[in-house]
């Protein structure tokens, strides 16, 4: 399945998605030393939430998971706001929103390129 | 979005990387919020100052930026400390060293080297009309609200691109039709200097991102207080005050809603104002604010067991010297360029008594320290911090 979006930074980039369903704190929940997100490992995975928000020095937030060697291989979401979107370009990390990210389930496998996002793999519903 | 033939060149690296990146943030913001152009700003206020919130990655891309320069007036927020009163801020080393490394990349940039969240008052005075890119919310909501200026509640990143670039997208309080009141609030009592911060912590739960009209009168420093905890507890960007802000004429165009307020709802219970720091200056102290407690403490001397902590710009402090003198003997501390927020001082004291509903929203956090706050209003302070 192919979705369409809108381009935040461009790039490619394929991995397993990590889903959030909740907004993000970005000051916060992201945590760029260890590289998790709410205490899971996002490093080289794909990172899927709807949107940002809290302080707006968050943008520095995404900018350490680079700067540690820690970030996505890339990040879909619902609606990119000042903090995510300021945050993915100095980070240069492949970034797509206004996806329908109801398509899209943790344990997926996605490929990023530019504006578009294809499903190449659902995780089976078997434990 | 449209972009000029010059800013065209700037995004495809004409002026180097730096530039290039600053540009495309401001492309990227204008195209998500639907604006049609890039305006020029007259000045910025910049966030992202302190080591303990943007980090070592923080200074990192501070200096990847080499080169890069400021072309509008820009002014930064307050850091974590004023390095003439290191000692009584628990300071450490290491601390020091790079909060100090961040100033500098900032004043590399070409930025102004005063630290304050009240840039309005000496340092980068903005005048009706004028667009700006601000980034601090209780400079951003006095601009707007107080003088006229308009900028929207930029993030440290965005305020920093337009410093650079001297430009910002338009949209959302820089049209006029984004501007109107969305919420009238009703208070059926008249208001005490304290009601000022209470009844802003109380309205920014309830509207979070509307603009709120009141009908109140208060003083300049009144409406600042109002403004800075409307802005800390909810995002609010502008308000109006009716007969007294300078677009409230304008304000009721759409339809808005109504909040009933009584004085019960943001009356606090505390029965005593006995605290181990008093602190006045959240935002940075006015001139004004800072005679008020001078006349007060003229021939008096601070108690033995609290301290009177006042927090102000360097501008204010050095054109005020002679007010700074008598807070001094009187045994209080006059500090410039940080504040009650972002230095250690939630963590060195437990119980804290303040003018600001500001403070109080965020020291109450445990990542400021989770003290025990309480507002009152600044004769209260001033006369339960004396002998």
């Amino acid at each position: 399945m192919i979705l369409k979006g809108r381009v935040i930074q461009e790039g490619f980039a394929r991995g397993e998605v990590v889903k959030f369903d909740e907004k993000l704190i970005v000051l916060g929940d992201i945590n760029p030393k260890d590289g998790t997100v709410k205490d899971i490992p996002v490093k080289g995975k794909i990172l899927v939430f709807p949107r940002g928000a809290g302080s707006t020095v968050g943008s520095y937030t995404i900018y350490g998971l680079r700067y540690y060697d820690n970030a996505p291989a890339g990040m879909i979401l619902e609606e990119a706001e000042t903090i995510v979107a300021a945050g993915a370009i100095i980070a240069e990390i492949p970034t797509v929103d206004m996806v329908d990210i109801s398509q899209i389930k943790n344990g997926d496998f996605v490929v990023i390129n530019n504006g578009t996002v294809e499903i190449i793999s659902s995780r089976p519903h078997t434990p | 979005m449209h972009l000029t033939k010059e800013e065209e060149h700037i995004l495809d690296g004409k002026l180097g990387e730096g530039y290039a990146r600053m540009m495309k943030i401001l492309v990227k913001i204008g195209e998500i919020y639907g604006a049609e152009k890039l305006i020029p700003i007259k000045s910025a206020q910049i966030s992202g100052v302190s080591y303990n919130t943007i980090g070592e990655y923080g200074l990192h891309f501070l200096r990847s930026l080499k080169g890069v320069k400021v072309s509008v007036p820009t002014t930064l927020n307050p850091l974590g400390f004023d390095s003439e009163h290191l000692s009584e801020m628990s300071v450490d080393e290491k601390f020091y060293k790079k909060q100090m490394e961040i100033i500098k990349a900032y004043l590399d940039m070409g930025i102004k080297p005063t630290a304050t969240c009240t840039p309005y008052y000496y340092d980068n005075i903005p005048s009706f009309g004028d667009h700006i890119a601000w980034a601090e919310s209780s400079a951003v909501i006095y601009a707007n609200s107080i003088i006229g200026a308009r900028t929207n509640r930029e993030g440290a990143i965005t305020a920093l691109a337009s410093a650079v670039i001297g430009k910002t997208p338009l949209y959302g309080l820089h049209l006029n039709e984004n501007r109107h009141a969305t919420h009238i609030i009703r208070t059926d009592f008249e208001l005490k200097p304290v009601d000022f911060p209470l009844l802003g912590i109380h309205i920014g739960k309830i509207i979070d991102s509307g603009i709120p009209y009141f009908r109140i009168k208060g003083t300049q420093d009144d409406l600042k207080l109002l403004g800075a905890a409307l802005a800390a507890s909810g995002s609010i960007a502008m308000y109006h005050v009716e007969n007294i802000t300078p677009e409230w004429q304008n304000a009721l165009i759409d339809k808005v809603e109504i909040i009933n307020v009584g004085r019960e709802d943001i009356e606090e219970h505390s029965d005593t104002v006995d605290g181990e720091l008093y602190a006045i200056g959240c935002p940075h102290a006015s001139p004004s604010e800072l005679r008020i407690i001078a006349e007060f403490l003229k021939d008096k001397k601070i108690k033995k067991d609290a301290k009177l902590w006042i927090f102000t710009s360097k501008s204010v402090k050095r054109e005020h010297q002679e007010l700074v003198k008598i807070i001094e003997n009187a045994g209080g501390v006059v500090f410039a360029d940080t504040c009650v927020v972002v230095s250690n001082a939630g963590k060195i004291f437990s119980k804290i008594v303040t003018t600001s509903g500001k403070a109080k929203v965020y020291l109450q956090k445990k990542k400021f320290g989770g003290a025990k706050v309480i507002v009152v209003d600044i004769h209260t302070l001033l006369r339960s911090v004396v002998e």
